[in-house]
């Protein structure tokens, strides 16, 4: 190919895209909303409650974004946290004869609570990848018997974790270090890990493929299966992750536990400007989203203008606002 | 003569700035079959779509029934009786085949819908037909074949006098054609005037009453298919010389980098063996539906197929694409909009897809990438505006660069080239030429499927013909001519198509 009038590399342009920034303008704002409203609002005390509160979700939802990114999707996460907290409680309250009171136990724990999560996660991706049943099918499937299961568990009431364990689990919910506490300390580890996992690894690029486009992928060699599969495994390890450091704050489970959060995570999700139907994912924006909604919920309790009865009207639209509002313009065919 | 009830008259039409239709000019009468035939790209669809009312003439004028009519859409044209049967067909697979013959135009008693009419009507329709179907099966549990017939009913239905179709046999089995082909003579005798392309030359010479030939936008022969032999046709299709398009062929070496043995692939081939030499160029030519695709597709691992393929006399794991590209055997599908690029992507990201193994290691190189898009760029001439801008929104040349240099990025060894310049203009198809050559010279192997009967000639050392399925024969040196290729293609022994 003779021709030499090639390209040349333009200098990167970088327009405001405001698509792209949309949710981060959202959360400043929601952010002096809440400084106007309430002076406690910036407090170091809020604030900490706030994020520490997201974690569980925000957790989740990094795992989710993978999973959306690549074309799926999971319902089935909020009962996966009540089950695997019932899991790991029901078992270290178990192994106290056998190990004794003490941090072991803890630990075994938490190993239960992420292979628990990764089987699960795996389970799923097995069935929609090779069995190729429909994520929403398999997830809505797996989302009742995971409820079903912890509320037969703990026959209908709570299962509650030893006393004499909770005094040494609970500082992995209230204490941190340098002020922060844990469970925003893990939160941000893993959104971190999970930006460049999903910008920086061959296994980021390839879910958005996947996600993109499942045939253009499968002919550019990528194992899709094995790609999907892995996405819901690892979605199953965030959740068991999120049940670790959830467990310790009530050190109990019941059949209640974990409600809505994968429609929350979902809407943070998608809040963050990740496409439903798949192929762009952004983690940094499902974290914006995670953040906008519980801020959204701090507010109306913070401020008494509009009740907090109303929060889940509010979310709800600002979901729909959010999509709408990062519609992309039509590409002229 | 009768008048015609359909007629075009001195229809040309341009693309932009390229002509594809010179001054067409036949008529279709009732209760005759008129055949449509030249090659690929020769101006078959834009001439039905035109007389389907798809398009409209840039010049000249369509009659129906001897008065000049426009018809402003397809839907036009189907209310005045000239409806076209498209090879993938328009049916809704979930609804009943009673509901698809009145899709749009439901009988109704009242608010509701009269299941009972509507059942009676389609099964006279279909008996009209000679076809026994259940009208309330649905779409998706009857066959291929009858999927056609419930077209032919749906148009009939809607009082077709002129029915134009398009390929109606390219999916259908021998056996199944010859019902086909019954149908289409039932419906002659009952006055249908009837438009029909085929690339089957002998179904041509058994149905047809009246021939009409085009090559490249020109029509080149109309008459009587009375005492018109296949060869004949054949000849009159492809009687072109090939110009300096290609570049002079390389010489291969003896040495053998691919043989695949047995190879099937259940539903499309059967016990295909071949080998391939290092530096060679070897031509899939064959109808469309013979197999080509679906054979290099099991050679790469992207279809489940029986038999055994080496690459350099190392056994390929076999299903495994990752495997063939580890052994260095890449295909560049011929679907670049839904199998080979992510059109919602950027030009980067799609490029080094296949290739990214190598420009990663725990993570992935941005500048790595952002050189070898530079670099692309520069070797295949991909002309895009804006180096962010989407794979969807450059041109079909510039999306078949892409796909070749991202293929490329890969460092095959062999690379198996599947329509390499479908839908392209012929500056880039010369580009794309030289660059198969210059692998070749390059010492790499190229498999090139082609439905472009010149481009096989042009462009190969040798050339399997597929036909069914099946290896119909292969051929080298003077032996490569179209001839001899349509020949093989449409089913004739190879001693035979030598012969002739």
């Amino acid at each position: 190919m003779t021709d030499t009038t090639t390209t040349a590399p333009q200098a990167q342009k970088r327009k405001l895209n405001f698509h792209l920034l949309g949710p981060l303008f959202a959360l400043i704002a929601l952010i002096i909303l809440g400084a106007c409203l309430n002076s406690n609002f910036l407090s170091y005390g809020n604030v900490t409650n706030v994020l520490a509160r997201s974690a569980f979700i925000g957790i989740i939802a990094v795992g989710m974004t993978f999973v959306i990114t690549s074309g799926g999707i999971d319902l089935s996460v909020g009962s996966m946290a009540a089950f695997i907290a019932g899991v790991m409680i029901l078992s270290m309250n178990s192994l106290i004869p056998i190990m004794g009171v003490g941090v072991p136990v803890i630990i075994m724990g938490m190993l239960i609570a992420a292979i628990s999560g990764f089987a699960a996660g795996w389970l799923n991706g097995f069935l929609i990848a090779k069995v190729r049943i429909e994520a929403f099918i398999v997830t809505l499937g797996t989302m009742g018997i995971y409820r079903s299961l912890v509320t037969w568990l703990a026959d209908g009431g709570t299962l509650s974790l030893s006393f004499d364990l909770r005094g040494i689990y609970r500082p992995v919910y209230y204490d941190g270090i340098f002020g922060i506490s844990w469970p925003i300390i893990v939160f941000a580890a893993v959104a971190i890990i999970g930006e460049i996992t999903m910008r920086h690894t061959r296994f980021g690029r390839h879910c958005s493929a996947i996600g993109a486009n499942q045939q253009v992928a499968v002919y550019s060699a990528i194992k899709v299966n094995r790609v999907r599969i892995a996405t819901y495994a690892l979605l199953g390890v965030l959740v068991g992750l999120a049940t670790i450091m959830y467990v310790p704050r009530l050190g109990s489970a019941s059949g209640s536990t974990g409600v809505l959060w994968e429609l929350e995570a979902i809407a943070a999700v998608i809040i963050g400007g990740t496409a439903l139907k798949g192929g762009t994912g952004r983690v940094w924006g499902t974290v914006i989203g995670v953040l906008i909604l519980s801020l959204i919920d701090n507010i109306l309790n913070l401020a008494s203008i509009v009740s907090p009865y109303l929060n889940g009207t509010i979310q709800g639209v600002i979901v729909i606002l959010a999509v709408v509002l990062q519609r992309e313009k039509k590409t002229a065919d | 003569m009768t008048t015609p009830v359909l007629e075009i008259q001195n229809v040309s039409r341009s693309f932009g700035p390229v002509q594809v239709l010179h001054e067409i000019d036949f008529a279709l009468h009732a209760g005759q079959v008129h055949a449509l035939i030249g090659e690929n790209g020769a101006g078959k669809s834009t001439t039905m779509k035109i007389l389907a009312g798809y398009l409209q003439p840039s010049a000249g004028q369509v009659l129906l029934g001897g008065t000049p009519v426009q018809f402003a859409s397809s839907q036009a044209a189907e209310d005045a009786g000239v409806i076209m049967i498209h090879q993938e067909f328009n049916l809704a697979q979930q609804l009943s085949v009673a509901e698809n013959i009145f899709l749009g135009r439901e009988i109704k008693r009242g608010l509701l819908l009269d299941h009972a009419a509507m059942h009676d009507q389609s099964r006279a329709l279909l008996e009209r037909l000679n076809c026994p179907i259940d009208p309330r099966a649905k779409i998706s549990e009857i066959s291929v074949p009858n999927r056609q017939m419930v077209e032919i009913a749906k148009a009939l239905g809607r009082n077709a006098r002129v029915l134009i179709m398009d390929e109606p046999t390219a999916v259908l089995t021998s056996r199944e054609t010859d019902i086909l082909l019954e149908q289409i003579d039932r419906l002659r005798e009952q006055g249908t005037a009837i438009l029909y392309t085929s690339h089957k030359l002998d179904e041509i010479a058994h149905i047809a009453d009246y021939v009409t030939v085009l090559r490249d936008g020109h029509q080149v022969f109309a008459d009587h298919a009375k005492g018109l032999s296949e060869d004949q046709m054949a000849e009159t299709m492809v009687g072109r010389e090939l110009s300096n398009l290609f570049p002079p062929l390389q010489t291969p070496q003896d040495e053998t980098v691919l043989s695949v043995e047995n190879l099937s692939v259940t539903g499309w081939v059967e016990d295909i063996s071949f080998t391939l030499h290092k530096g060679e160029v070897l031509g899939i030519a064959g109808l469309v539906g013979s197999g080509r695709t679906e054979m290099m597709e099991g050679v790469v691992g992207l279809r489940h197929a029986t038999g055994q393929v080496a690459i350099n006399n190392k056994p390929l794991k076999s299903n495994s694409v990752l495997a063939a590209r580890q052994a260095g055997m890449v295909y560049l599908t011929e679907d670049r909009k839904e199998k080979g690029l992510l059109l919602q992507k950027n030009l980067r990201e799609n490029l080094t897809l296949l290739a990214l193994d190598q420009l990663s290691g725990l993570f992935i190189n941005k500048a790595d990438e952002e050189r070898a898009l530079d670099t692309a760029i520069a070797d295949f001439d991909i002309r895009a505006g804006d180096r962010e801008m989407n794979a969807g929104n450059l041109s079909g040349g510039n999306q078949q660069k892409l796909l070749l240099a991202k293929t490329m990025l890969a460092e095959p060894d062999i690379v198996i080239i599947d329509e390499p310049t479908r839908g392209i203009d012929i500056g880039t198809k010369q580009q794309i030429y030289e660059f198969i050559n210059q692998l070749a010279a390059s010492g790499k192997s190229v498999i090139v499927i082609s439905s472009e009967m010149s481009e096989v000639i042009g462009l190969s050392n040798r050339v399997i013909v597929m036909a069914s399925g099946r290896v119909a024969g292969e051929l080298t040196g003077d032996d490569i001519n179209e001839g001899t290729i349509v020949r093989l293609a449409m089913g004739m022994t190879q001693n035979k198509a030598t012969a002739a």
